[in-house]
């Protein structure tokens, strides 16, 4: 019991680990993009679109294989999301927009935009060829059903899950062992600061967000892919402020995140685990991921540890010849 | 010995919307000396030499470098020529390591295939013949194989270029990698400079000369040869100037070209070869150091008196209106800002406040206001409405000044950061003095009145009381804020460079404003940057520099090169020679002795 539940929380905790870590790394650049639960969606808009244009093109879905299934899934996710991301920073460096209002539009249009797009899906026989290619995505490695603890917590999931956690290790390696991460943070610390030593500003910032954004959309194409097995529900932006909340809680370290992004899982599905519970009461549960990412802000601004503050320019613009 | 250009400058010119920051500017700067630029605030200095570090890029001129015309359009250029700046507020990065700051930025060198491909061959071949001719009777002994040249075939020459792209690779991933080690190998560096400090201390841990001299280890790092320091010496101690100094000689001496932006007269006259001197963006003089003096270099800097016909009545019915002593204050890094300030404000008068900027004239009229800590001292003003009973003003909010029902106005000098509202109207920027008035809703009839005469009689052009502030011009805005400022009827009004930018009649408007303020008898305070202005308009003249009172002169009596020199002036300077106090001077130093023991019954 306790196994399972462990494991369905790290599979749940996938959709926040895919938004913060993309969300980390693009504001490491000093970009606040608030726009990440609609660029959640745009990922699901790209992924299940790409699905279901090649599902058609092969004419029957039993034909599909699985590894095309899945790479052209997240191929069109990144596609999609890397596009929102371009957007984004085409706004916020070369127009030098607001970035919350950006971010805050951003995300209104993506979920107004994958009603949009998916809206038709929902009621054609496309329904069914995403729920027949959802296997696909959630085939795990295991041939019949986990046996032991071990298998069940380790070997369970279907392929975007270890690929979610190998990103955030990734990424939490580029950023503090390489030149190129610590480049980044420096242009998100002290924008003018990179600009004299030779870093490219501008660049640094564009190509930040577009692969933040890319690894984000992951986690749209993962909610509907692996956790609705296919079934077309349009609540992925809610999940997308909580991998915003995830970034303040895991202290803008994706190997954080990676344990942070379990126990908002945990508490996310923890009321359907625990029975005799009134309504309200699972609620509140719900809210823990908040409360505690509000407590995690009172305590690192209390403690005021200087590396474990946000980056210094979060949230501005910049221009080289302002004075 | 012949002294080779390293960088020429050419006509020169830079402007920022209709300010012109430099123009026409012509400089040369020899390998193996040390250049001043001298030159007041605002006299495009930092904006110079911005655009040879790529910054700013410049709208005319040219810029040879050895000689070749080179195009610097940023940082990453300006380094590609060897050129290293200092900036006044320190380009470092908070939160990492010195060494990670010092190493930011760096780029891996260029993996030359071609280059690398043509060497592999020559090298292979090499060895061959090496083979070819290798004797080995002539090598005995039991290790001789070990030194024994390898054959290379053709098939392994072929497989090695075959996998050099491969090599470039390895070497773009190794260079990216962070070791762990990085920081010995930039300590080694900085040790063979002779610097000693801890790489591995974090930026936010360090002192500001620790700081400063990270920034110079980051400039010789990247193979600097002509370096620029923007007021190198503003933030350090004398031993630190010291220090900093043998280490700019011995840069020197290798040969290195040293550009050095400083107002200090002491240390241009100690450090450098030659001075440059800027006035109003233009390049003045360069003269040899050698052949100055500190006399001659003021007046270059200054300029020749200008006359400027502004109306000074004498002033009547003076009496103490505000009298500052022992004022201290640090700022939150714990440096001093202001040292045992003693002045006294009087009705009637206009007390002018020159020095550099930011020698903590800002400090000084926030202190007052009630928007800056003060750390000792006292502030006390006297009310008229009371009989001029003292009214101790020190540590006192800006809600609690009014409230004691003490008439200051401050016109400050970030105008529409703290003294308008840019997104907002006259209208609505004339109601944040007078918000408190009325019951439940807001009067908006008075302000609206209010902003209607000012824009009438100050001739303020905007479409309407309705546009926002900021879409007005510089001298319009100032004329809104300075208006709003004197319809509360001040007692005390202080000014801080209320004619920054503004154009020549607009700057008469201010003036008369003023003159008219202290016709009605209030103790008018006015920060200024232009002496001519200062002289004319004030009737005393109080010099500060570096956060003390270096002086104070009769506005009618000051010379202007007397005032360059008070505002220069290093501490120790002044206790020496104490420059003759006027005495109107020493007539209040008795007044303040008594308010003082007004205060303490």
């Amino acid at each position: 019991m306790f196994w399972t539940f462990l494991s369905r929380s790290i599979r749940f905790s996938t959709i926040f680990l895919y938004g913060s870590t993309g969300e980390i790394i693009t504001e490491k650049s000093g970009h606040l993009n608030l726009g990440v639960p609609g660029v959640m969606c745009i990922g699901a808009v790209g992924g299940c679109l790409g699905i279901n244009a090649y599902l058609k093109t092969l004419g029957s879905a039993a034909d599909m294989s699985a590894f095309g299934v899945v790479i052209i899934g997240i191929l069109c996710a990144l596609l999609a999301g890397a596009l929102a991301g371009l957007l984004f920073s085409f706004f916020t460096v070369t127009l030098r927009c607001n970035q919350n209002v950006t971010g805050l539009t951003l995300t209104t249009f993506g979920a107004a935009f994958m009603k949009f797009m998916l809206g038709d899906l929902e009621n054609s026989s496309s329904v069914v060829n995403l729920g027949t290619a959802s296997r696909a995505f959630t085939q795990s490695m295991l041939p019949s059903e986990p046996s032991n603890w071990f298998e069940q917590l380790f070997l369970s999931y279907g392929v975007l899950v270890y690929l979610a956690i190998a990103i955030a290790i990734a990424a939490a390696i580029i950023l503090k062992r390489t030149r190129t991460g610590l480049n980044l943070r420096a242009v998100g610390e002290n924008p003018a600061t990179a600009d004299a030593a030779g870093i490219s500003v501008g660049k640094y910032r564009y190509l930040s967000t577009i692969l933040g954004c890319a690894i984000a959309a992951l986690g749209g194409l993962f909610y509907i892919m692996d956790s609705l097995g296919g079934a077309l529900e349009f609540t992925v932006d809610a999940y997308g402020w909580m991998a915003v909340a995830l970034v303040i809680f895991s202290i803008w370290k994706p190997n954080w995140a990676i344990l942070g992004s379990i126990l908002f899982g945990a508490l996310y599905i923890a009321p359907n685990y625990l029975l005799n519970l009134s309504f309200s009461e699972k609620e509140i549960i719900k809210l823990l991921p908040y409360i505690v990412t509000v407590l995690v802000l009172i305590i690192t601004s209390i403690f005021g540890k200087r590396s474990v503050q946000p980056p210094a320019a979060l949230g501005t613009t910049y221009f080289r010849e302002e004075r | 010995m012949e002294k080779t250009v390293a960088i020429e400058l050419r006509g020169i010119t830079k402007t920022f919307g209709d300010v012109v920051a430099n123009k026409n500017v012509d400089l040369d700067v020899y390998r193996g000396e040390i250049l001043s630029i001298l030159g007041e605030n605002g006299s495009g200095k930092t904006t110079l030499m911005n655009m040879i570090a790529g910054i700013y890029f410049p709208d005319e001129g040219h810029i040879y470098i050895n000689g070749e015309e080179v195009v610097i359009k940023s940082p990453k250029d300006a380094f590609a020529h060897r050129i290293g700046m200092i900036h006044q507020h320190f380009k470092l990065v908070d939160t990492f390591s010195a060494a990670d700051n010092i190493i930011l930025g760096e780029k891996c060198p260029k993996f030359d295939l071609k280059a690398e491909r043509a060497k592999l061959v020559e090298a292979h071949k090499a060895e061959n013949e090496a083979y070819e001719n290798y004797d080995e009777a002539e090598h005995p002994g039991p290790l001789a194989y070990m030194k024994k040249p390898k054959f290379h075939s053709e098939k392994e020459t072929k497989r090695r270029l075959a996998l050099m792209p491969l090599t470039g690779i390895w070497k773009k991933i190794k260079f990216n990698w962070l070791a762990k080690k990085r920081a010995d190998v930039v300590q080694d560096i900085a040790n063979r400079f002779g610097f000693k400090i801890d790489l591995k201390k974090k930026i936010y841990d360090m002192s500001v000369s620790e700081k400063q001299t990270v920034e110079i280890i980051k400039v010789l790092y990247r193979g600097a040869d002509i370096l620029i320091l923007d007021e190198p010496t503003a933030v350090l101690t004398p031993q630190e100037i010291e220090k900093l100094f043998d280490v700019l000689r011995n840069m020197k001496a290798a040969g290195k070209s040293i550009i050095i932006i400083t107002h200090k007269l002491n240390e241009v006259m100690e450090i450098s070869d030659r001075v440059a001197v800027l006035r109003k963006g233009e390049h003045i003089a360069t003269v040899n150091t050698a052949d100055t003096n500190e006399q001659q270099l003021t007046e270059m800097m200054v300029g020749k008196k200008v006359s400027l016909n502004i109306d000074r009545t004498e002033p009547h019915d003076v009496k103490n209106r505000l009298v500052v002593s022992g004022l201290s204050a640090v700022d939150p890094d714990g440096v001093k800002v202001l040292d045992n300030v003693s002045f006294e404000a009087r009705s009637g008068e206009i007390l002018g406040i020159a020095g550099i900027a930011g020698s903590g004239q800002r400090q000084l009229l926030e202190a007052i206001a009630g928007l800056y800590k003060v750390k000792e001292g006292s502030i006390t003003y006297f009310d008229p409405s009371k009989d001029d009973a003292p009214v101790d003003l020190r540590s006192k909010t800006p809600v609690q000044i009014r409230d004691l029902g003490v008439r200051l106005s401050f016109v400050p000098e970030d105008r529409l950061g703290m003294g308008l509202v840019g997104n907002m109207d006259l209208i609505d920027n004339m109601m944040l003095r007078s918000y408190r008035k009325g019951f439940m809703f807001l009067d908006r009839k008075s302000p609206k009145k209010l902003a209607e005469t000012i824009v009438e009689e100050l001739e303020v052009v905007t479409p309407s009381t309705h546009t926002a502030v900021r879409k007005l011009s510089g001298g319009n805005v100032q004329k809104v804020l300075v208006g709003r400022e004197i319809a509360a009827s001040p007692s005390v009004l202080m000014a801080a460079y209320p004619v920054r930018g503004l154009d020549i009649n607009s700057s008469y408007t201010i003036y008369n404003l003023l003159n008219d303020q202290k016709e009605k008898g209030v103790a008018v305070i006015f920060v200024g940057e232009d002496l001519d202005v200062l002289i004319e308009l004030c009737d005393r003249i109080l010099v500060i520099c570096a956060g003390r009172v270096t002086g104070v002169v009769d506005g009618r009596r000051a010379i202007k090169e007397q005032i360059g020199l008070l505002m220069t002036k290093t501490s120790h300077d002044v206790d020496e020679n104490q420059i003759s106090i006027d005495d109107l001077h020493t007539e209040s130093e008795n007044d303040t002795a008594n308010s003082e023991g007004g205060d303490a019954q």
